[in-house]
């Protein structure tokens, strides 16, 4: 379509022209590179916090160690890792092109956002580099945080402002989504990214708000003591839980909803069928977008709210369980009778619905009110939302690398390395979070430093703790060969061509190998739906010549 | 259900309601391995005998079933109701004590338990009869904390500045674990303790031998409290330095502050130490102790002081 | 269409399409303004709830006459910039300056007033948190959780004076841009917005003065 060195990577040359670009696919990739630096760093933590963990007794580091370790991997991973990390770099690069636009509705105001993630990202590893430490874990409970030392004060700065960055993207998504389509590319015929990203805009547009103004509370509180959160001064500390859950339930869908969509695209495009129940996928994510807002109580079973607050969020939680259910039969379904390629992201996409079912499953369990007052606080849900975060959102994220990275790099990468650590990262993460499940239900608490003090009791927990070490390094072998085999693809790969796997959605169809600076040479007339492979015979060649079908 | 020592998932149970909650938990789980085998098998079974046999392939779409969606909705619809109402059912067994109910006042502070008896006994382990409800009525001095007895399946949230309350029924003569489950800061993984069930005769024996009698002498009762109060989670008596001090060889001598101030170890500054630890601060130390141990009755302070003198 | 013409981006079809497109920018961030004021909301709700009587109390310091005045500025600011948006689709430029500047002198007026306002509570040792102390003939407002209602009271009516203090910036920068010819009856799309946001800060002193002064 573009003659070569004319695309969006080319168009222009030097470091100003990408901090200062307005490109929305260039903007991606600041993202995918800054995300791709905090995960390294979040995963540094997790690796000390596990190898602390690998014996009883201190291992590696004492307490305060070992506090600061898991905060930190708490709040680099939730807020600079995996809430950025999908609509940043693929929401970014994929979004605009899939529905035939040439960027987002408000390109500077994207920019933008990525200066002021970077600048939350700032705060909050500097106050912790320069003031000194922060153990509060990435929930900030008061009255601990509000009287903790001064890296709070940045801390609560940073997520104040990394979350304004959230709520830009989002609002630029939406608006993007709703104004800027193609013509032809109707609601439904709009790619199930584009909808689980649209779904999750409203969710940072609804919900960033509200921990922003709980930070700014918790900052008044440490700073000026306004005794709205600490008992100490009359506040109530259950407030401040109803607060922060009130935007940190939520919170994830924003990072699971992203991953659903990439989930969706890839069943699609790799069964080369229509996604079984496209309708039902669409609306739901929306319906968990909103469903979401009504459930934040459900993690506060036991911290002293009202029995029949508890009963009622409860309750709520079942409801929210049955769109995803519901969307996990239909990605199954989509294989039916389809034409199945087990390429590296599709197995990512096979890897996701394994881990998160299991971790669904195993949220509809500590939503049941009488067993979750066993589980809350323990292992079970560290095991729970790590099958989700990582096994959901991250396994997504990495499976739609895979899938879009010919698009965004004109490269291929080597597919035999890329099953193997797809292999690794599988086995690893099973024997890291597994083995948890079975810990906490056997009672082990959660944020321990040490268990000697448990082991007379429970002598099993020695060896599920070295067995969940030994495989969070192989689950980090597994993520550092991604990093090694995308690093040579991007110097040495082979050339992709331009619909490598035969999908059928725009960016696919629409642009050349790497897209323009504008994408599109004419705007694209939309004329089928995203899934629509017996209507591509511009991909496939016309029906007729389809000789060896079976 | 399996509730023998080497079952693989939950800890033996020995509350009276442990046993409605660990079927309940058994019933998600099998019907969960359930659900997740079948999710599973279709799905290799689908990826292998759909896989694509030419590059060309391009099946026709399959149209959509309406009775299977809507099974997918109805069937985990009723299976969520269930696990619902049974949970709902339990957790009010949970959440409401027996009228008849022994209370004991809890109370938790970085990073130790103390739990008060009727009788004015005071001890940092739980102790409590078999078969007869226990209701605990918990408050918190500094942060939060959670009262967790796995073997009950108890766990409930401590809050600085109101109570919160839990209770169970003990089934079974044994020392469990108590944990706390909420993250209090720097000692978190320190503060254990053990619920200790005794036979109801066995109990009335461990109140009466706990309470001291009128004729102890105040350094008697201060090595009581020193074990009641929970002094030993931080001061040994050794010389080992933990949290704080050791008490060992403490009275009487010159002790260095962290304002670069000394004085000698006398009754006042003892005293002192105990009811405002915050004031003068040994050097090597943090200010860590709470401050709560001001509300001490001034009898149990002079009894402390004693103690740590002839220690 | 040739005065729009240079402010059409490249990346919209028409200028039809970029104008709603920047108004639904700007309505959801509205959205999001309102979710950061609903949770200080909640926060008010809750306490008020817990401790009417201290609320009724301590709401006597607060002078209502003052806020009174306050509303009357605002409704007036929010007046003069619908004026504003009306001459601009007329293509009154010397009006639309006015109009401009007097929404301008009405916010000034509006944190003057508020200024006065925290200086006199300032003066009697009514400060958010730890320093509240009040004394002389306000020592009988000191009890329990009076604090907890001039927290809030500072929190909301401060986080509502940076509002304001943001509109004065965007009014002086719509009046230079305005004064350079930028805008004109075809392209006014910043005016338009401000005054959107102007009206949402307007609407949240609306429900800020009944429930901090009056009940």
């Amino acid at each position: 379509m573009s003659a070569p060195g004319q695309n969006y990577l080319t168009a222009s040359k030097g470091i100003r022209s990408w901090l200062l670009t307005t490109d929305h696919k260039r903007i991606g990739i600041l993202y995918a590179v800054s995300v791709a630096l905090f995960f390294l760093l979040g995963g540094i933590f997790a690796v000390l916090v596990r190898t602390e963990l690998a014996a009883p007794g201190e291992t590696i580091m004492g307490q305060d160690s070992y506090n600061q370790a898991f905060t930190l991997h708490g709040v680099v991973m939730v807020f600079l890792v995996i809430i950025p990390a999908i609509p940043g770099i693929l929401g970014n690069f994929v979004l605009p092109i899939q529905i035939g636009a040439k960027d987002v509705a408000f390109p500077r105001l994207n920019l933008f956002s990525w200066y002021i993630f970077m600048l939350g990202a700032l705060l909050a590893l500097s106050g912790w580099l320069i003031i000194g430490k922060v153990d509060t874990g990435w929930t900030f409970y008061t009255p601990y945080s509000s009287e903790g030392t001064n890296s709070v004060l940045w801390l609560t700065t940073a997520v104040f402002v990394a979350g304004f960055a959230s709520i830009f993207t989002g609002l630029n998504f939406i608006v993007t989504v709703h104004k800027m389509r193609a013509p032809g590319m109707t609601w439904n015929r709009l790619p199930l990214f584009v909808w689980a990203i649209y779904a999750t805009g409203i969710v940072q547009v609804l919900a960033t708000p509200v921990i922003g103004i709980t930070m700014v509370l918790l900052f008044l509180e440490r700073l000026l003591q306004i005794g709205i959160f600490d008992p100490a001064l009359g506040g109530d500390p259950v407030l401040f839980q109803h607060f922060f859950w009130f935007y940190s339930h939520p919170a994830v869908y924003i990072m699971i909803l992203p991953a659903m969509g990439i989930i969706s695209d890839l069943m699609g495009t790799f069964s080369r069928q229509q996604v079984s129940g496209y309708t039902f996928i669409a609306l739901s994510s929306v319906a968990i977008a909103f469903l979401g807002f009504l459930v934040w109580g459900h993690h506060m079973f036991v911290a002293g709210q009202s029995a029949i607050s508890s009963i009622i969020f409860s309750m709520l939680t079942f409801l929210i369980g049955i769109p995803t259910g519901i969307k996990v039969f239909n990605w199954v379904a989509t294989m039916y009778k389809g034409s199945v390629s087990l390429k590296t992201p599709m197995i990512y996409a096979l890897m996701f619905l394994f881990l998160f079912t299991i971790g669904g499953l195993t949220g509809i369990m500590i939503g049941v009110l009488a067993v979750d007052v066993h589980l809350h606080d323990t292992y079970f849900i560290v095991a729970h939302f790590h099958y989700v975060m990582m096994g959901g959102a991250l396994i997504g994220l990495i499976g739609g690398l895979h899938y879009w990275w010919p698009k965004i790099t004109g490269r291929l990468y080597n597919e035999t390395a890329g099953r193997i650590a797809a292999v690794l990262v599988f086995v690893g993460f099973n024997l890291t979070f597994f083995t948890q499940f079975i810990m906490g239900s056997r009672g082990m608490p959660r944020r321990y430093h040490d268990y000697a003090g448990l082991l007379e009791q429970y002598p099993e927990f020695a060896a599920y703790n070295m067995v969940s070490t030994v495989g969070s390094y192989i689950l980090a072998i597994g993520l550092l060969m991604i990093l090694v085999y995308a690093v040579h693809s991007l110097l040495r790969g082979k050339r992709a061509t331009a619909n490598p796997w035969g999908a059928v959605t725009l960016e696919w169809t629409h642009t050349g190998v790497v897209p323009d600076a504008h994408n599109f040479h004419h705007v694209p007339l939309v004329t089928r739906g995203p899934y629509d492979f017996h209507l591509a015979d511009d991909v496939f060649g016309s029906a007729a010549d389809d000789g060896d079908k079976p | 259900m399996m509730e023998d020592k080497q079952a693989l998932w939950l800890p033996e149970a020995a509350s009276t309601y442990a046993g409605s909650v660990d079927s309940l938990f058994y019933f998600i789980l099998v019907t969960s391995v359930i659900l997740f085998v079948g999710v599973v098998t279709t799905m290799v079974v689908f990826a292998w005998r759909f896989r694509r046999r030419s590059a060309a392939d391009r099946p026709v779409p399959v149209k959509e079933n309406k009775v299977i969606e809507a099974s997918w909705i109805l069937v985990p619809f009723i299976l969520v109701t269930i696990v619902f109402i049974w949970g709902f059912r339990v957790f009010i067994t949970m959440s409401v004590a027996p009228p008849n109910a022994m209370e004991i006042t809890v109370r938790a502070q970085k990073w130790s338990w103390l739990f008060e008896y009727p009788e004015g006994v005071r001890s940092n382990a739980l102790h409590v009869p078999v078969g007869r409800p226990v209701k605990l009525k918990m408050s918190s001095a500094d942060v939060l904390h959670s009262l967790y007895i796995p073997a009950f399946r108890t766990k409930q949230d401590v809050i600085p500045g109101r109570y919160t309350y839990a209770w169970f029924e003990a089934t079974r003569q044994d020392t469990f674990p108590l944990m706390c489950t909420e993250y209090c800061g720097q000692q978190h993984s320190t503060m254990l303790s053990s619920v200790v069930v005794h036979s109801q005769d066995g109990f009335e024996a461990w109140l009466q031998e706990s309470q001291l009698g009128t004729d102890a002498s105040p350094a008697e009762r201060g090595e009581a409290l020193y074990t009641q109060l929970g002094c030993l989670a931080c001061h040994s008596l050794d010389g080992t330095p933990g949290i704080g001090p050791s008490f060992e060889g403490l009275a009487a001598t010159e002790r260095a502050f962290t304002d670069g101030t000394r004085a000698v170890a006398d009754d006042n500054y003892l005293r002192e130490a105990i009811v405002a630890p915050a004031v003068r601060i040994v050097e090597g130390y943090d200010a860590l102790m709470p401050a709560t141990y001001a509300t001490l009755e001034p009898e149990e302070v002079d009894a402390l002081v004693a103690f740590i003198q002839e220690h | 269409m040739a005065e729009s013409s240079g402010t059409l981006k490249h990346y919209f079809v028409s200028s039809a399409q970029q104008f709603d497109a920047a108004k639904m920018g700007m309505w959801l961030f509205l959205v999001t303004e309102v979710l950061l004021f609903s949770g200080m909301f909640v926060a008010y709700a809750v306490y008020r709830t817990w401790y009417p009587e201290v609320f009724a109390l301590s709401s006597e310091l607060l002078d209502w006459r003052l806020g009174a005045l306050n509303t009357l500025v605002l409704l007036a600011s929010s007046f003069t910039v619908a004026l504003a948006i009306h001459f601009i689709q007329k293509g009154d430029r010397e009006r639309v300056v006015v109009m401009l500047l007097l929404t301008l002198l009405c916010a000034a007026v509006f944190m003057i007033v508020k200024y006065f306002e925290y200086t006199g509570k300032w003066s009697h040792g009514v400060f958010p948190g730890a320093g509240f102390a009040p004394h002389g003939d306000y020592a009988q407002y000191n009890v329990a959780y009076a604090p907890q209602f001039f927290s809030i009271y500072f929190v909301m009516t401060g986080i509502h004076g940076v509002h304001v203090l943001v509109g004065m910036g965007v009014f002086v920068w719509l009046v230079t841009r305005m004064v350079r010819g930028h805008f004109s009856p075809a392209y006014y799309t910043p005016i338009e917005l401000s005054g959107l946001y102007w009206h949402l800060v307007d609407i949240i002193w609306i429900f800020l003065f009944p429930l901090l002064y009056l009940i």
